[in-house]
């Protein structure tokens, strides 16, 4: 019924459009042809006239209503160095081609009406002034060369790759569908390498474990970065292309699986300091969320933001990632608290290439921690310490690699206090029988004795025993409890 | 056969009768097999006047398809929250209806290939085809007192490959997963990858098999219309006593045949990359939970041989509407083109920087900064010729006695769209403020000022002024006037309001701009958008029912010509026939602009120079 309506209201309108049509049609005749044109061409010039002053009246009206989003004014002035530059390159250019414009559509449309038609008017027979053309060639070259000197000027410079010697703190962000990761090079300042073939859950950028610069990268939810540094975004992509877009920070680049690319800027204002910019300004003083009206205004609840800028899939335009400047030292502290994605995610997983050492840092922290266990346990009347990082192939007595690292503690303390003797005990957990339980523990001990005697400890200051699932530290009633009570422990008997 | 005058000689009969050249065509028959009956008369036509309209039917309806679309995706940007359930007839599965609610939802995925296939059509085949195929087709033979095409039969084959590769595009519309949706640039990986976007996978592989298609049938077009140009000239007819509108023809077939190959070549190695595994665009890439096994090539390869097309393109599609435009303009204000010569220089330096200039749309695409800075010098000279046009096109009105007809107002629109979006050009060619400006809504609103509704301007301004040509009747000039008003300022206020948007920093090509803080300011503006677009779409349809309506019911020619033009068509029979003039072809004696000179209205090129007259051109 309503496409009946629709379709009936169509064909009323093309009735009546003929029929209007036709109406002037029939005054051409009455009029004759001629006269007809004369009075057409008046009225069409003024009509002319008419559109140019309310065209050029919009322009200026609307130009003023939406003046607080123009590039470089008010809530719109960048929140970067160079931000400033090509704001400054924007206003430059549209005053001259405002100008342009004004006087150009002014001469148009005012000649349209001035030389609209008359029955005894004669156009006037100009082809052509050679100085004229020479004039209005010359005067736009000018322009030009004028625009392009300074433009290729702030280019230049805002595109420049960080210089040798210059602080700079580099990021890397990567595009897919639909989001960016970012990431941190960590305390060492340098990004790990990374290889899309190691892409994976658990690895969803591809880093290349077995380099220790992707040892203390960590990756971030938000973009956080100190104020006044420069930042040097390493722009990558793991599916098709992307951009990385800060409009705040007049920022913008391509990210192309394959070929890495960058941008460097420098963060200017704190997201506080920006907020303070937008909270004059009527456009940021209206709620947040239009639903809720006692919700805070925009600019109280103002981030900056990260979009994504060329077309990349069905959900391209929801790539949003919050950015957060800080004050140099609130970034250090943020900084110093976000984890290394390899430390807590794959460190000593299967797909770990370093799960069989340690590296010095890890050494060193494990010496110390082992040091402090075996004073507490020469002091006090807690004569048990448990070996903390001593594993086995399970159901085997196979040592773990990296179980030798503290086993060496125990060799060197045992070979610095001469008179320490050691009882080397091995538990398990309820599963499996009991006696075999008891077996694997004792042949556990007795490899730890092994090991220990292979560094040059003497027999008489060793002995093992194996407790099966005797001795539980805690009750085994689930997996996390059961994993406690599977151990290898050293009993103080002589010091 | 000899001419047979079946009503009283008109003076341009006779002049031609007695001044022209007998290339002796009616003596031979072999001519008048091509219009023997229906089929060869209207359909496999190889008359050229048969093409054009066949071109500019076939363009009108991809305008109406291509612009509906864009009403479907602006209803989306202006109303998200509306529920689009009563378009599910036409667009089935691709509107989601919430079970609990009833809302139906534009779906994303087609959000995107609505997007992409507004941008193909009306580019490829509305302003490519529709345009330039229309107007060269029309006017090239009939302005340079030629007989037909160099090649009917190639031109007719120009006509049908856009035709089939059309047909194939239409028919990907319809394919389950999709019409592909990854931007009219088609840019890979995007492009590349069916695990992607679904709209990649066949929907793709049809929409290069249909441009591959179109650009076979752009280059059997003008490698016509430049031999045409070339050698088909009537005696007397110099190359500077051609019409702009023929220089802007010629000059735009060559643009095209030096640059649509390139594409066709990016496409080639594009499909090579999608079907037989090759790397020359992929790279490093994991998709779909997978790590693809190409290395090695680069997708900014694909950006430049697309843009060495796709920046000519912009002026393949402008140049014709300039042409147009011109001799609209001068024919109107009954004066002169001002600077003829100024007028055919400044095309030939457009289209030659219009080739090396193409980088300017990969300024913040991982090019390596340096080389921008020549394409920005480059981009930026392009604005002197352009300048140069538009001062002479001002001064062409200045001094003129200007009849005010939809075509000669269509024309003063284009220059009036011309201006505005030529500007902002000025913006975004400048690298440093294309930094915070690509890919925003201010680039949208630049090139469809400029390309899109300037381009359609000169389109409306050619029709108007060259329907009687057609179909020997007018198209009706007060709806056409409506129509100009409609659209002049429904066009205005849909691209205006973009400036503002793409200022604040909005990116193109988002399917809702909530996501975002920083981008929702602009619901109002948005809404504000889609009611123009709607209702200058409104004024179009009153142009399509002017224009079929008056093929058979506008006003009848009674004069040859009603224009008062000076220049070769208008001194053919109302409804020309096979070969264009009845009897012998017309030679020229003069420029086409002698307007008002020696206190005459007009001169036609046909006839000779008086004794002691000055010639009008220089």
């Amino acid at each position: 019924m309503t496409a009946l309506l629709v379709f009936l209201s169509l064909i009323l309108i093309v009735v009546i459009a003929i029929q209007i049509g036709k109406v002037t049609e029939l005054a051409a005749k009455i009029r004759g042809e001629e006269e007809m044109q004369e009075i057409i061409n008046g009225r069409q010039g003024l009509y002319m006239v008419i559109f140019m002053i309310a065209f050029l009246v919009l322009t200026a009206y609307t130009g003023a209503v939406y003046k607080n989003y123009y590039l470089g004014f008010g809530p719109m002035q960048a929140a970067s160095a160079h931000g400033g530059k090509i704001d400054a390159m924007f206003n430059v250019t549209l005053v001259i081609c405002g100008i342009v414009f004004v006087i150009t559509q002014i001469l148009l449309f005012y000649y349209a009406w001035k030389y609209s038609g008359r029955r005894t008017g004669k156009a006037k027979f100009i082809a052509h002034d050679n100085k004229l053309e020479m004039i209005w060639t010359a005067i736009p070259a000018v322009v030009m060369a004028f625009l392009v000197i300074r433009g290729l000027d702030a280019w230049n410079e805002i595109m420049a790759d960080i210089q040798p010697g210059e602080d700079y703190l580099e990021i890397e962000a990567t595009g897919f569908q639909f989001g960016w990761a970012l990431r941190y090079p960590g305390p060492d300042g340098v990004l790990g390498p990374k290889n899309y073939k190691l892409i994976s859950g658990a690895n969803p950028l591809g880093q290349d474990w077995t380099d220790e610069r992707n040892v203390d990268d960590f990756h971030a939810d938000e973009l956080v970065l100190p104020k006044g540094k420069k930042i040097r975004v390493r722009i990558t992509s793991k599916d098709v292309l992307h951009n990385f877009y800060l409009p705040h920070f007049r920022v913008k680049m391509d990210a192309i699986p394959g070929i890495p690319t960058y941008f460097v800027f420098e963060p200017q204002k704190t997201n506080e300091e920006f907020r303070e910019q937008l909270r004059n300004y009527p456009e940021y003083q209206v709620p947040s969320d239009p639903k809720d009206p006692n919700s805070k205004p925009k600019w109280e609840v103002f981030d900056y933001e990260l979009a994504c800028a060329e077309l990349c899939g069905n959900s391209h335009f929801a790539m949003r990632k919050t950015v957060k400047i800080v004050e140099p030292e609130a970034y250090e502290m943020w900084a110093m608290q976000q984890k290394s994605y390899y430390l807590s995610n794959i460190r000593f997983k299967d797909e770990d290439p370093n799960k069989d050492k340690l590296f010095s840092a890890e050494i060193e922290a494990r010496k110390e921690e082992f040091a402090e266990a075996l004073d507490t346990a020469l002091i006090t009347a807690k004569k048990t310490v448990q070996f903390s990082y001593v594993t086995f192939a399970t159901g085997s007595d196979k040592l773990t690699g990296v179980s030798r690292y503290e086993l060496d503690n125990l060799v060197d303390a045992m070979k610095q206090k001469s008179g320490l003797k050691v009882e080397l005990a091995g538990h398990t957990d309820d599963t499996g029988e009991d006696a075999q339980n008891l077996t694997l523990s004792q042949k556990r001990a007795d490899a730890v004795l092994k090991y220990l005697r292979s560094k040059g400890i003497d027999a008489s200051r060793l002995s093992a025993k194996g407790f099966g699932e005797t001795q539980p530290v805690v009750a085994n009633d689930s997996d996390e409890n059961r994993a406690k009570n599977r151990r290898t422990e050293f009993r103080i008997v002589g010091q | 056969m000899a001419h047979v005058a079946n009503h009283p000689m008109t003076q341009e009969e006779e002049l031609i009768e007695k001044l022209g050249y007998d290339d002796h065509f009616h003596d031979h028959h072999e001519g008048d097999r091509y219009q023997s009956n229906f089929i060869n008369t209207y359909v496999f036509s190889m008359d050229h006047k048969i093409i054009a309209k066949q071109f500019l039917i076939t363009g009108m309806i991809w305008a109406l398809i291509g612009a509906g679309m864009s009403l479907i995706f602006r209803l989306q940007l202006g109303f998200p929250e509306e529920s689009m359930a009563w378009l599910k007839p036409l667009l089935g599965k691709w509107i989601i209806i919430n079970a609990e609610t009833g809302m139906g939802t534009l779906s994303q995925d087609f959000y995107y290939a609505l997007v992409t296939m507004h941008g193909t059509i009306l580019v490829f085949f509305v302003l490519t085809a529709g345009l330039s195929g229309t107007f060269s087709n029309l006017l090239i033979p009939l302005q340079l007192g030629a007989r037909d095409m160099a090649s009917p039969f190639l031109n007719m084959l120009s006509y049908w490959f856009f035709f089939l590769s059309g047909m194939i595009m239409l028919f990907s519309l319809f394919v389950s997963t999709g019409p592909f949706s990854g931007g009219w640039t088609a840019y890979p990986p995007l492009s590349a990858l069916p695990q992607a976007s679904s709209g990649s996978g066949a929907g793709m592989t049809l929409w290069l098999l249909s441009l591959v298609f179109f650009v076979v049938s752009v280059l059997l077009g003008g490698i016509n219309y430049i031999t045409t140009v070339l050698n088909l000239r009537t005696k007397g007819m110099t190359m500077w006593r051609m019409p702009l509108t023929i220089w802007a023809f010629f000059v735009t077939a060559i643009i095209g045949l030096l640059s649509f190959p390139v594409l066709v070549s990016g496409f080639l190695l594009l499909m090579f990359d999608r079907g037989m595994g090759t790397s020359f665009y992929l790279s490093e890439i994991f998709v779909g939970g997978q790590a693809l096994d190409h290395v090695g090539g680069s997708p900014i390869l694909y950006q430049h041989l697309f843009w060495f097309l796709g920046h000519p393109e912009v002026y393949i599609i402008i140049l014709p509407a300039m042409g147009l435009v011109s001799e609209v303009l001068s024919v109107h204000s009954r004066k002169p083109i001002f600077g003829y010569k100024a007028m055919v220089y400044s095309i030939l330096a457009i289209a030659f920087l219009s080739f090396i200039v193409w980088a300017h749309h990969m300024f913040m695409s991982g090019v390596n900064p340096f080389i921008s800075n020549f394409f920005v010098v480059f981009t930026l000279i392009i604005a002197v010729p352009s300048a140069v046009k538009v001062f002479n096109w001002i001064s062409t009105l200045y001094g003129g006695n200007i009849r005010f007809t939809a075509a000669s107002m269509f024309a003063i629109g284009f220059v009036s769209m011309f201006i505005s979006g030529g500007l902002t050009g000025i913006f975004l060619g400048n690298s440093a403020i294309d930094i915070q400006q690509h890919d925003t809504y201010f680039v949208v609103a630049h090139f469809h000022i400029v390309m899109g509704v300037a381009a359609f301007f000169g389109m409306f301004a050619g029709i108007y002024n060259w329907f009687p040509k057609m179909y020997g009747r007018f198209m009706n000039e007060t709806l056409g006037k409506i129509h100009f008003w409609g659209t002049m300022i429904g066009a205005y206020a849909i691209f205006w309001p973009m400036h503002y948007i793409g200022m604040a920093g909005v990116p193109r090509r988002y399917y809702r701009f909530d996501t975002f803080a920083s981008f929702s300011h602009f619901d109002d503006l948005n809404k504000f958008i889609t009611v123009a677009a709607i209702a200058t779409f409104a004024f179009q349809i009153l142009f399509v029912v002017n224009f079929f309506y008056s093929i058979w019911k506008g006003k009848k020619m009674t004069t040859l010509n009603p224009w008062g033009a000076s220049t070769l068509e208008w001194t053919t029979a109302i409804n020309p026939g096979h070969g264009n003039w009845a009897g012998k072809i017309p030679t020229v004696h003069r420029w086409p602009y002698d307007y008002g000179k020696d206190g005459k209205e007009f001169i036609s090129q046909i006839t000779p120079m008086e004794e002691g007259e000055t010639p009008g051109e220089h």
